[in-house]
């Protein structure tokens, strides 16, 4: 490596350009050179401005590491701070209509038209990011998910039901859960009585015919053993047990006979989770209102 | 200044050796928290290692690419913490290698979807996702269905994860298989299992049928457990004012 002579102190390193009059580096390349313009001084003082900030952000925020952790500033700040300052800041704006919200029982939010739509509003932003899911964006349900639209509820459609249900779940793993199982009919009945079980439970909600057929006789005979004990003498269901009703045209998992038949044999266990630890307090109340008020609510 | 900035300029071992100090601050800055992790990880009950459905389920998660899409850390924003729960702690990711954190979300952040839907819904979504939220973009995964959880090495991955960190006992890796398949058979006897990765474990029936796990199942597994372990209700977000009462006591 040539070692470039070293330039005396307060003579130029290069030569001065002509046309320019600045000083050059004195490199050039094929006869191009390259001035020595100092970088512009308002370039400079900000460059010196952001050191002097840097110091001054060090000594108020949170920034070196530490042997025991990292140095905490004279503000005080940390992001848990903030965050917890934003949460006040909403709950501020929320303001009066959350304090009134938070005392007020279902009964007395329902008869505040105000307070209800408030409660409404919350609700429908807690559906749309935790139920809508399973329960569709309208609550209109699917196959194996109940439409909450309608009046046909598996635990009860009053508000306070509802509130229950969102609480513990549905064979949730809370303590408290709605845990009732339908048995598996396969191991119990024959393939041929569930064949005749399943034509009597389709029919159901057509009441008796008029001319039963044999294949019907059976399997109201079948049912009268198997099933009223849950689903009831006519088929209208146990709200406490959770036995859904038969006797009308809604089927979570189907009404034809292959679904029937399935149904029987092998049971149905769906599961919704419990939200109680997942949403706040405020949170389960308003989407039980919500719900309650999609148009099934009793 | 400027006159002796052109001695280092022009002398290339000075400016290596500059250099070298100047970078090595910045080193130091983010290395050294790492030697004293004890001080950045909250002192948290319930954080347990994987059980070996899991940690399948975990590689699979890899393996996919689901971290392609899927963040799994809840920062402390007031939107975040809204919609996804209580922000992620350090203590919650210190056995996952590599950790999932991630800074880009095509899909939802998974810091705390474990306990969120049914195993079903988790197999539903999985297998056609626009079945259950329409507006999805997620490719599908119903071939994870049709095959077997890979067994035979499931000692030598927990081995592995032993040796930088995650607390596997001797216990923990010699019955690695025999826990992967308890976890799918709910009528087996749980009392090993959760004696070895608590008592909130349950063995369950997630799709495929008891004892042959699915990759499926050890993938639902994984996710049902994202953000359950830690109990939130005796966290204390001022532990490090805890921690030094306890040292004066």
């Amino acid at each position: 490596m040539v070692k470039s002579p070293k330039p005396p102190k307060s003579e130029p390193a290069g030569e001065i350009d002509a046309a320019t009059g600045v000083e050059t580096t004195g490199h050039e390349w094929d006869g191009l050179k390259e001035l020595n313009n100092p970088a512009p001084r308002w370039w400079l003082i900000v460059w010196l401005m952001t050191i002097i900030f840097a110091v001054g952000y060090w000594v108020v925020y949170p920034a070196w590491p530490t042997l025991d952790g990292h140095s905490k500033g004279v503000a005080g700040w940390t992001q848990y701070n903030k965050l917890q300052q934003d949460q006040a800041q909403i709950t501020r704006r929320q303001g009066v209509y959350l304090q009134r919200f938070h005392v007020a029982s279902f009964t007395q939010v329902k008869d505040d038209p105000a307070l209800y739509e408030f409660a409404r509003a919350g609700g429908a932003v807690v559906f749309k990011e935790n139920c809508a899911a399973c329960h569709g964006a309208g609550g209109e349900g699917r196959r194996g998910y109940p439409n909450l639209n309608d009046d046909d509820w598996l635990y009860g459609g009053s508000i306070d039901d509802i509130h229950t249900t969102i609480q513990v779940g549905i064979r949730s793993v809370d303590p408290d859960t709605h845990s009732t199982l339908m048995p598996a009919f396969g191991a119990i009945l024959q393939p041929q009585e569930i064949d005749d079980l399943a034509d009597f439970t389709g029919q159901l909600p057509q009441g008796v015919p008029a001319a039963p057929s044999a294949a019907w006789s059976r399997g109201q005979a079948l049912f009268a053993t198997n099933c009223v004990s849950c689903h009831g003498a006519a088929g209208e269901g146990n709200q406490t047990l959770g036995a859904p009703r038969l006797n009308d045209a809604i089927w979570l998992y189907g009404g034809d006979k292959k679904a029937l038949v399935e149904t029987i044999t092998r049971a149905r266990a769906g599961v919704m989770p419990s939200w109680k630890h997942r949403l706040s307090a405020d949170d389960q109340r308003m989407v039980s209102i919500y719900v309650h008020g999609l148009g099934g609510g009793e | 200044m400027l006159e002796s900035h052109k001695k280092l300029e022009r002398n290339s071992i000075l400016l290596l050796i500059f250099a070298v100090v100047a970078v090595s601050i910045g080193g130091i800055v983010e290395i050294v928290p790492l030697f004293r992790m004890e001080t950045t990880i909250e002192p948290v009950k319930g954080v347990r290692p994987l059980t070996p459905l899991e940690l399948a389920g975990q590689d699979i998660y890899l393996r996919e690419g689901c971290n392609t899409c899927h963040s799994q850390q809840i920062r402390p924003l007031r939107d975040e913490v809204q919609r996804y729960g209580h922000y992620s702690l350090a203590a919650e990711s210190m056995y996952d290698h590599p950790f999932q954190w991630g800074s880009k979300r095509t899909g939802p952040d998974l810091a705390r979807v474990g306990g969120k839907y049914s195993n079903t819904w988790h197999i539903e979504h999985l297998t056609d996702p626009r079945q259950v939220v329409p507006e999805s973009i997620m490719p599908r995964y119903g071939f994870l269905a049709r095959t077997e959880v890979r067994t035979w090495d499931m000692a030598d991955r927990m081995k592995a994860l032993a040796a930088v960190g995650v607390p596997y006992s001797r216990d923990h890796i010699a019955n690695a298989v025999i826990d992967l398949q308890i976890q799918t058979m709910p009528d087996e006897d749980p009392t090993e299992l959760q004696k070895r990765y608590g008592p909130k474990v349950s063995p369950q029936l997630y799709g495929g049928s008891a004892g042959t796990p699915t990759e499926m199942d050890a993938l639902v597994a994984y996710l049902q457990q994202l953000g359950t372990q830690v109990d939130f209700t005796t966290y204390n977000p001022d532990y490090e004012l805890k921690k030094k009462a306890e040292t004066v006591r």
